[in-house]
């Protein structure tokens, strides 16, 4: 079990939620949604700003988990010269890895961060607060100007 | 043949247990390990766990008696109908009530409350009223009223807290209005662990002509609670937290005013005489368990008001208190670490907060640990906001805990603060 919990509380996980990202609000933004689990309590509001059909911004403000902040705080690192479609993909490849059944046996090197959220597949309890923050950024990206 | 030493509905009486080592074995299921460690379950306050009377009770009801009720001629349709009429003497008995048709059997605390805000509250809440609750509801003790207010034309009025989580009774009189037409509180808090004085607060009201409504969801899993001494005129209450099965509670209703209260649901079993035109109700409880009940549920939920009787409350009361006390002392030497609710001879429940930790994360930490605690708002987020806190960690004892388990939580804590320091 300590295995799992070192797992999902990795360094990056840590060092995201205590220290995270672009949390901020942005202004002027193309598009902000609100994620809130209502089982916890959490709340995290995105903020996208695209240019030229391409995000050229993210932000996040909120309370929450270490996972979920290291989510989001992640999340804002990775969006920068992505169409939303891309975006979108991006989203969806997460959601994945922490759903699937099988290891996904991510490396840092050719997915970056993002794949030390992979420990929280051993959570289950804990796959939405991963998910939180890139349910609100696809909201948002459907969102108006704000 | 029945396996069972005893016919069905009744329940076996053993001697006055005081050791929760001795009544830890009544569980089957805290012999249960959790990730490789012996469980710690500390979640008491979402649900109990449950005895071997009350599981062997649900077995016994379904392998050899199972019927519907108030129907059949046969042999069976008898026994069951004299099972859950048992159950329902049987806690009447143990709350020090008079009558067992005070008694309605309803899925549990939140389905009691709708019925009473539905029932007696279309009749007797109008535009202009005031519907009186406190800070420290549950959503249970909320969103019903908030729905009555709004059919109605109502408004709902709260007595606030005190900085310690006690209610401020000295602002009450001043919220018992002429418009006032019911106080609903809740007995113990579910996040605080405040016991509060429900006699004292029924009198003010019931001095007023103001109608009561007892949220006891937390307080029967403590120890008996006697209604004659309460005075209220609903009492309402769970199965589930006090060793008996869930989706089983029960409505308490003084008898005059529950025999002049409308239904809420209408079907079989409620009615005496029923044309297309037109159909006439029975008195209660029928007239309020319409359909079909959860006859295993009451007979589970007698079983677990057996079980509780024949505990040395007054004894496991002090042992409940120890583990109170023991676990305040043991997560105060923790940094940063604070805890919601520090009224004198509150309940076993223990709400915390800690710098730098979401709640969350230490209820992952502490299941890595075997400790079953719950994180979250604890469906009491207006009492949240007033403590200025999106969520917190509750340790939630039973009379079964141990100061052992105690021990474990506090390591199971530092260890959490170890993680995140």
């Amino acid at each position: 079990m300590d295995d799992h919990l070192e797992q999902l509380y990795q360094e990056i996980i840590l060092d995201h939620s205590k220290r995270p990202r672009h949390e901020r609000e942005l202004h002027p933004c193309t598009g902000r949604s609100e994620g809130y689990n209502p089982l916890c309590g959490d709340k995290v509001t995105v903020f996208v700003r695209e240019e030229n059909g391409k995000i050229a911004e993210a932000s996040f403000v909120g309370e929450g988990c270490a996972i979920s902040r290291a989510s989001a705080s992640i999340m804002t690192t990775l969006l920068a010269g992505l169409t939303p479609e891309q975006a979108h993909a991006k989203a969806h490849e997460i959601y994945e890895m922490l759903t699937k059944a099988e290891d996904p046996a991510l490396d840092l090197v050719e997915n970056g961060e993002i794949a030390a959220l992979a420990g929280v597949r051993k959570f289950p309890a804990r796959i939405k607060c991963a998910t939180l923050a890139w349910h609100a950024l696809e909201d948002a990206l459907h969102g108006e100007d704000s | 043949m029945s396996r069972h030493p005893y016919p069905l509905g009744d329940l076996p009486s053993p001697s006055p247990k005081l050791n929760p080592a001795i009544i830890r074995r009544d569980f089957p299921i805290l012999e249960r390990r959790v990730h490789g460690k012996p469980l710690v379950y500390l979640d008491n306050g979402a649900t109990s766990q449950k005895p071997r009377a009350v599981i062997d009770a649900i077995r016994h009801f379904y392998e050899n008696g199972c019927a519907n009720i108030h129907r059949g001629v046969h042999l069976l349709s008898g026994e069951a109908t004299q099972a859950y009429d048992r159950a329902r003497t049987g806690i009447c008995r143990a709350m020090g009530a008079a009558h067992a048709e005070e008694f309605v059997f309803v899925r549990g605390t939140t389905e009691a409350i709708n019925l009473v805000a539905r029932s007696w509250g279309d009749l007797h809440v109008h535009a202009g009223d005031e519907i009186l609750l406190t800070e420290m509801e549950h959503h249970a003790n909320i969103v019903p009223w908030q729905f009555l207010a709004k059919r109605a034309g109502a408004k709902i009025r709260v007595l606030p807290i005190t900085p310690d989580g006690a209610l401020d009774l000295e602002r009450l009189p001043a919220l018992l209005t002429e418009k006032t037409r019911i106080l609903a509180f809740t007995h113990v808090s579910n996040v605080l662990g405040t016991v509060n004085p429900a006699a004292e607060i029924c009198k003010a009201a019931r001095d007023r002509g103001i109608v009561t409504l007892v949220d006891g969801a937390q307080a029967v899993p403590h120890g008996p609670v006697n209604l004659s001494e309460i005075g209220c005129d609903f009492y309402v209450f769970s199965g589930h937290k006090m060793f008996g099965p869930d989706g089983i509670g029960v409505l308490y209703g003084r008898g005059k005013l529950l025999a002049s209260l409308p239904p809420w649901q209408g079907g079989g079993d409620m009615v005496e005489r029923v044309s297309f035109e037109e159909s006439t109700f029975r008195p209660p409880p029928d007239r309020f368990e319409a359909g079909t009940p959860n006859i295993s549920g009451a007979i589970g939920l007698g079983a677990a008001f057996a079980y509780h009787d024949q505990l040395n409350w007054p004894e496991l009361r002090e042992h409940e208190h120890n583990l109170v006390t023991a676990t305040h002392e043991a997560l105060l030497s923790i940094p940063g670490l604070r805890i919601q609710g520090t009224v004198p001879g509150k309940a076993p429940v223990v709400s915390f907060t800690m710098e730098g930790i979401h709640p969350h994360d230490i209820g992952t930490i502490l299941d890595s640990e075997g400790v079953a605690i719950r994180a979250g708002n604890h469906c009491a987020q207006p009492l949240l906001a007033r403590l200025g806190i999106q969520s917190s960690a509750r340790a939630s004892f039973a009379c079964y805990n141990t100061l052992e388990e105690v021990e474990t939580l506090a390591n199971a804590v530092r260890k959490a603060h170890r993680y995140f320091a």
